[in-house]
């Protein structure tokens, strides 16, 4: 059985690309044959922080058009041989891929693939449609911020009128924050946007690091966020997994960042 | 400052992040139920033109609002009364 999802937000910058290279990464190394499908065409980075974009031939909108089989544009990772990219485009815009095109090509892929993550543009002008119509459901992310937040709502407002199934990810928490009462947490976000979270993701220097490497977070095993990515990818694939409290950081382990440095 | 002033005399303060949830509450219906403020206003003004048949208002100070309360959306009306009308001076 295939499942569809795309990953989506409203406001960009909260960290789509990222939620997307995490999930693909953590569900390869479960064992899952994975798609990861970029159309944020004209914009595109998931390839960047999946450490592929030197291996990129063909892309999206060469399948769409029909120039290419979508086998031939496949980046096959070489750490996790069965997690793919189908990059897309970084010289086209938006207009170039028409939702009826997607869809088509999401169908054909299903029989391939057990996972086929969509990642979204930011926004819900072009290309939008064209990320949500093939998913089963969708993945929101958000930051604990007043703009990220209403920007998710309007997102939301949209796939629930596309009668799409919505779960929540809250990004870059920061816990610290959250406790002097500065920041908003987790619950007050379900709260807002009345909407189940599978996740919340701490604020993580390694996030940044892992990105200039092309090595998701999701692989170490000393993160906080890449402890969180792993919690979701448990919880995409329907186990039962508690949230962990996210503790701000001791005196002592915040002595010890000072020294790593 | 205040703020830090009244914490430390133990007066209770709202949390910005309390603050926060409450904007976005407040936010959030407007922007669902897709009612421009225009309205809102021609709304307001209706219920001015109502209400002073029978008493006199402070127009100023008068608030109206969509409020979130558990599934319902309300409309939410803030009129201060500055004084009854007297019977005779109704109009019908």
């Amino acid at each position: 059985m295939s499942e569809v999802i795309v990953i989506t937000s409203g406001k960009g910058g909260v960290g789509k690309t990222t939620t997307t290279a995490n999930l693909g990464v953590g569900l390869a190394i479960r064992g899952k044959k994975v798609v990861l499908i970029d159309t944020d065409t004209g914009l595109r980075n998931l390839d960047l922080l999946l450490g592929l974009e030197r291996r990129i031939v063909y892309t999206l909108v060469d399948v769409v058009q029909k120039r290419v089989n979508y086998g031939q544009a496949l980046v096959r990772h070489k750490k996790y041989t069965n997690l793919f990219l189908l990059p897309t485009s970084q010289v086209a815009d938006k207009t170039a891929i028409e939702p009826e095109q997607m869809l088509e090509l999401v169908e054909a892929m299903k029989s391939e693939f057990d996972y086929i993550l969509i990642d979204c543009p930011a926004g819900i002008e072009q290309g939008y449609e064209t990320a949500v119509i093939g998913a089963d459901w969708a993945i929101v992310v958000t930051n604990p911020e007043i703009s990220a937040v209403r920007d998710a709502d309007k997102i939301i407002g949209r796939l629930q009128a596309a009668n799409k199934e919505i779960k929540l990810i809250v990004n870059r928490i920061r816990p610290q924050m959250v406790k002097d009462g500065t920041m908003l947490d987790m619950t007050a976000i379900d709260d807002i946007l009345s909407l189940e979270c599978i996740g919340q993701v701490p604020d993580d220097d390694k996030v940044v690091d892992s990105a200039n490497r092309g090595v998701p977070v999701v692989e170490s095993k000393d993160s906080a966020a890449g402890d969180a990515y792993r919690d979701i990818v448990g919880r995409v694939c329907g186990e039962d997994i508690p949230f962990k409290e996210l503790a701000p950081e001791s005196f002592w382990q915040r002595l010890k960042h000072v020294f790593k440095r | 400052m205040f703020d830090s002033l009244l914490k430390l005399f133990g007066g209770k303060s709202e949390s910005s992040s309390e603050k926060a949830h409450k904007r976005l509450k407040f936010v959030l219906i407007h922007d669902r139920a897709n009612v421009s403020p225009e309205v809102m206003e021609h709304i307001k003004n209706d219920i001015i033109k109502v209400i002073s048949n029978y008493m006199e208002i402070d127009k100023q100070a008068m608030e109206i609002s969509l409020e979130n309360d558990a599934d319902a959306v309300a409309l939410v009306a803030n009129i201060p009364v500055n004084r009854m009308r007297p019977v005779s001076g109704r109009k019908h």
